[in-house]
């Protein structure tokens, strides 16, 4: 599926590159006191496209969209959003664009319905267009039948479903999203990941934060990973993971000594997880034959390499708390 | 300062208004209630009951029953309890346990027209709340009309100076439980210390002075006299001061609250 999408993606490249910047940042900088949350990171958004922002917690990743849609002022740098100064268009720029924050802010004092209509007269929109575009929202996000329900009846999926409804209520030219999936059970996920690629599909631009790499792969055009406040590497999914890791990786679980010493001797790329083993090779295929026949009976696998395998190879192991 | 928040305030606020009437219309038949019964109970209370040990009060150098004395007091205290605890408890659950604000800071809206939209909230339920009881007292013939309608707009402009300073309580207090301080220190003193229930005049000359600090004081001063049917000069002294309070207190609340949301 990837590398479908990758092709598809190398094949519309060159258009790309004529494209609008919805979102231009150049040494865009956030610091909180000693603490610096945005390292002076540059990157464009272009439109049409789903733009992932990657990063173990306290990346950066938050801080950098906050600054996007005008929450959070940035200590340095400049950043355009649709050809628009932030720190003067910044009114035209909300009424533009969609936020999905990472809290469900929904309104617990107003019925699942009135929490959009609330909402689009924040945007101006007037009163009958508001109840129309609500009631569209409602039904295309699976909510029509509980359009009269307190808020705080609804699951979790579907708060979420409504955080993003309300996102898209003044029908925005960007939709920025913090984490929109985190804390969801599978199915809401893939009812959330379904109505994204739908919209996705219209052409609408997204920037979206994750730190699910299932999610990124998905619906990510091109992404970054950030960590320490820094963007690591910038590209296309498909394209990191090739760049990074290769086709395929080899995983091995209780390696035994002659292993470890013949991947010594032959100079193998690898990583030592405790009591696993991750072999990265060009050659995986032969490799995993050689190994598996040779050194481990079972408890070895060949599997495909995956956006995972790069963010970890990439920003470490060690946990961030 | 007052000129960056001039700029960033437009008609806009107008929604936040609307946001909290739209909730409000939801439980307006139990916010009914406080300002309908309240000033029967004290009525009951101070009239009946307290009114005969008190007998008669002298204001303006006329006796004058004590009733009458405290009836428009109760109004003062309730525009002061409307738009102080609507702008403390009430905003800052909308602040920092629902993150009304934080949604609401994603739209054009700036935070400049939340605070402004939630202090004419504040005043708004102050004149909802005056207009029941002017009502109500009105009933026993204790208001002297046409002047005692000069109250209601009265109620309005002491609505922003009490909503400010609650706002500005909500840019500052840490816990929803610091609130106490305030109403302790604050609002209690100015209850029974503005000549609500008895004359400023009976305290001490140092307390006096003191109590002409509070802005219950003058606001008091104010529907008592509206209510007496007396409108003199002195009175913009007492407008004055409502007006200077708000001028200090509603830039500051916005730049408590500027400090405290935008990181």
């Amino acid at each position: 599926m990837l590398k479908r999408k990758g092709a598809l993606l190398q094949s519309s490249h060159l258009e790309k590159e004529q494209m609008e910047h919805i979102i231009e940042a150049e040494g865009l900088r956030k610091t909180f006191g000693d603490l610096v949350a945005v390292d002076g990171i540059s990157f464009q958004a272009l439109q049409g496209e789903c733009f992932g922002i990657l990063g173990p917690n306290g990346a950066g990743k938050t801080s950098t969209i906050r600054m996007i849609y005008g929450f959070s002022p940035m200590t340095s740098g400049s950043l355009k959003v649709f050809d628009l100064n932030i720190s003067k268009g910044l009114r035209q720029i909300k009424s533009r664009i969609g936020v999905c924050q990472q809290e469900n802010n929904l309104d617990p004092d107003l019925s699942v319905l009135q929490n959009l209509e609330v909402y689009a007269h924040y945007f101006n929109i007037p009163r009958k267009a508001a109840e129309k575009r609500a009631k569209e929202l409602l039904a295309f996000m699976s909510l029509g039948h509980r359009e009269k329900a307190k808020v705080t009846e609804l699951s979790g999926g579907m708060m979420r479903r409504l955080v993003l409804a309300r996102a898209l209520i003044n029908d925005p030219d960007l939709l920025i999203l913090d984490e929109p999936t985190t804390g969801l059970d599978p199915q809401s996920r893939h009812q959330v990941w379904e109505r994204l690629e739908g919209l996705r599909s219209k052409g609408l631009t997204i920037l979206l934060t994750t730190h699910y790499m299932d999610e990124a792969s998905r619906l990510c055009d091109r992404l970054v990973i950030m960590d320490h406040g820094r963007i690591l590497v910038m590209g296309e999914p498909f394209e990191l993971i090739r760049k990074h890791i290769g086709k395929n990786v080899i995983e091995v679980s209780a390696p035994s000594k002659e292993l470890q010493a013949f991947i010594q001797s032959q100079r193998l790329e690898h990583e030592d997880v405790g009591h696993r083993l991750i072999i990265y090779s060009e050659d995986s295929d032969n490799l995993f034959h050689k190994i598996s026949d040779t050194y481990c009976k079972d408890g070895c696998i060949l599997r495909m390499a995956t956006l995972e395998d790069v963010f970890l190879k990439l920003t470490g192991r060690d946990l961030r708390e | 300062m007052m000129e960056r928040i001039s700029q960033r305030i437009s008609r806009r606020f107008i929604r936040v208004w609307q946001r909290n009437l739209t909730v409000y219309q939801k439980t307006w038949k139990i916010s009914f209630l406080p300002p309908l019964l309240e000033p029967l109970f004290y009525i009951l209370a101070f009239g009946v009951g307290l009114g005969v040990l008190v007998g008669k009060v002298v204001y303006h150098s006329s006796e004058v029953s004590y009733v009458a004395f405290i009836a428009p007091a109760l109004i003062a205290i309730n525009i002061m309890y409307n738009a102080f605890f609507e702008n403390t408890y009430a905003s800052f659950v909308r602040m920092y346990y629902q993150k009304t604000f934080d949604a609401i800071m994603a739209t054009p809206l700036s935070l400049e027209e939340i605070i402004t939209g939630e202090i004419i909230w504040g005043a708004t339920k102050s004149v909802i709340a005056t207009l029941i009881m002017l009502g109500v007292i009105s009933l026993f013939g204790l208001i002297t009309y046409p002047q005692g309608l000069l109250i209601i707009p009265l109620a309005f402009l002491g609505g922003i100076a009490f909503g400010s300073i609650g706002m500005f309580f909500t840019g500052i207090v840490p816990t929803i439980e610091i609130f106490n301080l305030p109403i302790f220190l604050f609002i209690t003193p100015m209850f029974l210390f503005s000549g609500t229930f008895f004359p400023v005049e009976n305290l001490p000359f140092w307390a006096q002075k003191l109590s002409i600090l509070f802005p219950l004081t003058h606001l008091v001063n104010l529907t008592r006299s509206f209510s007496f049917g007396i409108i003199s000069t002195r009175l913009l002294w007492d407008v004055a001061y409502l007006l200077v309070f708000c001028l200090i207190f509603f830039p500051l609340a916005i730049f408590v609250m500027h400090r405290r949301l935008i990181k």
